[in-house]
């Protein structure tokens, strides 16, 4: 899946069905809250809305299940405050 | 005792001699007259030596080159003239923060802008010691003969390398384009001082630690240490800070580390000075027309002698006041509109009356020239 | 076929990499501006610096002086953070006295074009094998947004207060023309298109040039009214069109628009080999 094509599909297509089940175990990525800075690029980019803003701008994962493990949060955090714990 | 064989060399091959000798095995350069050769005879004698030369794009990327392969491990060398110098200062003073060793050759001409490429002069003497911005502590060394292009530029090395920092030798034109009998050295002959290595593990290594003598040991990128060099001001660590109180103390330790040992750095020469009431002070090619007019004028009873600075920088301050002791006065003899003289009016007492004969015309001064001034202040 | 789990796994393991590779005893998060593209740059140079399986020891980051050079003191590998627009003869000093060392130039418009140029083409010219990353934010960021060699005509910043007067560079059209033999443009939305160019361009002999696009929403992008980090990384996928569909449009319909791709990978004699072969030649000859 090319990255432009992943990016393409908030506007078109509905959310994918989840095929992870997140509700056990740890979610589906950590947010190291003290070198994210809220730059918001991880909650625009990702396809699934996965992520709210919190207070800070920082982004809370709301939907862990929509998230499909594309990378695309991660890979384009300037600060590398995105790990996965994908299943 | 087998006969040394000897050669017919210029100046500036004799440096290459000397240089190799000393361990260096990059050059990276640029052609500037009068210091070309330099780079031409690297150009022909690293290969054989497994030695490394590049001709870059311009002097910047010259000095660029050299710090670089210095920071990756090789003693490594530049040669330019008083354009090209002016263009280095900046990375020489990278150099002196960063603590890399390097040799630069300043084969002086006529200045300042183009001037007289092909005419000899003293006139970078002061860009030696404040040519770079910021706090900047030089060690500079002059030779005067051909064979004291090798020893000098052998000296230059072992300074760089035990002081972690870069050294300026400082030729004239005339000395650079001479050719004279070189022997060169055996191996082992003369001191060869390489940088000193750090022996604890990378996990300890401390890249720029605050040793007693100032001196950090040094790893070259690839043996197995992994750190950061920066010219911004930074801490033992090579991090770059602001905070006052490790500002100071590097810019202390860059000095100290030189000026602490600065006894070892003097090198002079001394000739007829016993019960001499006046003493000419020279360096490069000045100090050889002095030396032939001081062994006249003593033949004419006159009591008179001469002082060669072999180190400018760090100025000689003590051992001149302790050899000039017992002098009335002293002629400061320079090819430059008066530049050494300013520090030996700031070290001498003022009991000594302090002259100066000094020559910017391209042309070099002549022994008789400097009895004349010797009858002048007679 | 990996099995999904071994693919994922993988995945996990390629997100921690990037933290394997930070330098210990350095303070995070970076100095650079929230959503700066630099930090994305760094995380692609690691993860392809870890996907080819380099050892920390060999490798060598050189940068000059601007946003983008900050980045070799984050990582650990030996760096050399140099004076503005001399990263690449330091880097030519590194790689040519030990030309086993993989040596990486981090640089920006400014530093690589600017004060630069001299040394950027002649290191193409040369072909030494050193992979230049020209981080292109089309403005001097750490100065605070002056107007750099890469700052389009009309454009706004500190110093073109009524609009630049000045044409500029296409650094990776300059980098061909001076003899880059591996020269690509990509940005720092197309982030796994960026991770495959520099792995490309580190495995490729001689020398390589990756341009990465990016966004300096402090400065360019404030002063030019391009909104925040993710309005101008939309903006640079917009402006993205694939090399190969690029080639046959026409230069009215690529104006404004970023040619995205490996846009030059030729072979040519590299620089460090050719002179050993001197040396293999003359050595020891009196």
């Amino acid at each position: 899946m090319s990255d432009s094509e992943a990016a393409g599909k908030t506007d078109s297509k509905p959310a994918r069905k989840a095929k992870y089940d997140y509700s056990s175990g740890p979610p589906p990525l950590n947010i190291n809250l003290k070198w994210c800075k809220a730059c918001n690029i991880c909650i625009a980019l990702c396809p699934q809305q996965v992520f709210e803003p919190d207070r800070d701008g920082k982004p809370v994962i709301a939907r862990p299940d929509d998230c499909t493990q594309c990378t695309i949060c991660w890979v384009h955090c300037p600060d590398f405050a995105i790990t996965s714990n994908y299943k | 005792m087998a006969i040394k064989k000897r050669h017919l060399m210029l100046g500036n091959l004799a440096c290459v001699h000397g240089a190799i000798y000393a361990g260096m095995r990059f050059f990276a350069g640029y052609p500037i007259t009068p210091s070309t050769e330099v780079a031409e005879g690297c150009a022909r004698e690293l290969p054989k030596i497994g030695g490394k030369f590049i001709q870059m794009e311009d002097e910047i990327g010259s000095i660029a080159a050299i710090v670089g392969a210095s920071v990756a491990g090789l003693k490594s060398m530049t040669a330019t003239s008083g354009p090209g110098y002016s263009l280095m200062v900046e990375n020489i003073g990278y150099a002196y923060m960063t603590e890399t060793p390097v040799v630069v050759i300043n084969v002086q001409r006529g200045g300042p802008s183009t001037g007289m490429p092909t005419k000899g002069s003293q006139a970078d003497t002061m860009q030696a010691r404040w040519g770079t911005h910021g706090d900047y502590t030089a060690i500079a060394v002059a030779p005067s003969t051909v064979q004291e292009c090798l020893t000098e530029t052998i000296r230059a090395f072992n300074l760089a390398e035990r002081f972690r920092t870069p050294v300026t030798v400082l030729l004239d034109e005339v000395i650079a384009h001479s050719r004279e009998m070189v022997t060169i050295p055996e191996k082992g002959e003369f001191k060869v001082y390489d940088r000193v290595k750090p022996t604890c593990t990378p996990e300890e290594y401390v890249p720029f630690e605050m040793t007693p003598n100032g001196v950090s040991p040094m790893a070259g990128f690839g043996e197995g240490y992994r750190f950061n060099v920066t010219g911004l001001t930074h801490d033992t660590m090579g991090f770059t800070t602001n905070r006052p109180e490790e500002v100071s103390p590097k810019l202390d330790k860059l000095a100290n580390k030189i000026l602490k040992y600065r006894d070892e750095t003097v090198k002079m020469r001394t000739e007829m000075m016993d019960g001499a009431e006046i003493a000419f002070i020279s360096y490069g090619s000045v100090s050889r027309a002095a030396l032939q007019a001081v062994m006249l004028a003593r033949k004419a009873g006159v009591k008179v002698g001469t002082v060669q600075l072999y180190t400018i920088w760090p100025f000689p301050e003590k051992q001149l006041r302790e050899i000039c002791a017992g002098c009335k006065k002293v002629i400061v003899g320079e090819l430059n509109m008066g530049q050494m003289i300013y520090e030996v009016e700031r070290v001498l007492p003022n009991n000594i009356k302090i002259h100066s004969i000094q020559r910017y015309d391209g042309e070099f001064l002549t022994p008789m020239q400097l009895l004349e001034k010797l009858d002048e202040v007679l | 076929m990996a099995t999904v789990k071994e693919t994922n796994q993988a995945e996990k393991q390629k997100s921690d990499v990037m933290l394997q590779y930070l330098r210990p005893k350095k303070k995070f998060p970076s100095v650079w501006c929230a959503g700066c593209g630099n930090g994305t740059v760094m995380g692609a140079i690691i993860r392809a610096i870890d996907k080819l399986g380099y050892s920390k020891d060999e490798v060598v980051m050189v940068s000059g002086i601007g946003c983008s050079s900050r980045m070799p003191v984050y990582l650990d590998f030996s760096s050399l953070h140099t004076t503005h627009g001399r990263a690449l003869p330091y880097a030519t000093g590194v790689k040519f006295a030990k030309p086993h060392l993989k040596v990486i130039v981090i640089t920006g418009d400014g530093d690589a074009l600017a004060i630069g140029g001299n040394h950027f083409i002649h290191a193409c010219r040369r072909n030494i094998d050193i992979t230049a990353i020209l981080i292109n934010n089309y403005i001097y960021g750490m100065t605070g947004g002056q107007g750099s060699p890469t700052t389009p005509s009309k454009a706004f910043s500190t110093t073109t207060p009524y609009g630049n007067v000045e044409k500029h560079f296409n650094p990776s059209e300059l980098a061909m023309a001076a003899g880059a033999t591996f020269v690509g443009r990509t940005t720092v939305y197309h982030v796994p298109q960026m991770e495959k160019m520099i792995t490309q361009a580190l495995e490729h002999k001689g020398f390589s040039l990756v341009e990465a696009v990016s966004n300096c929403h402090t400065y360019f992008g404030r002063l030019n009214r391009q909104g925040d980090p993710v309005a101008m990384l939309k903006m640079f996928k917009d402006l993205a069109v694939p090399a190969a569909r690029a080639k046959n449009m026409t230069p009215e319909e690529l104006e404004g628009k970023l040619v995205t791709g490996v846009l030059q990978d030729i072979e040519k004699t590299e620089f460090c080999d050719e002179y050993q072969k001197v040396v293999d030649a003359h050595r020891g000859v009196k």
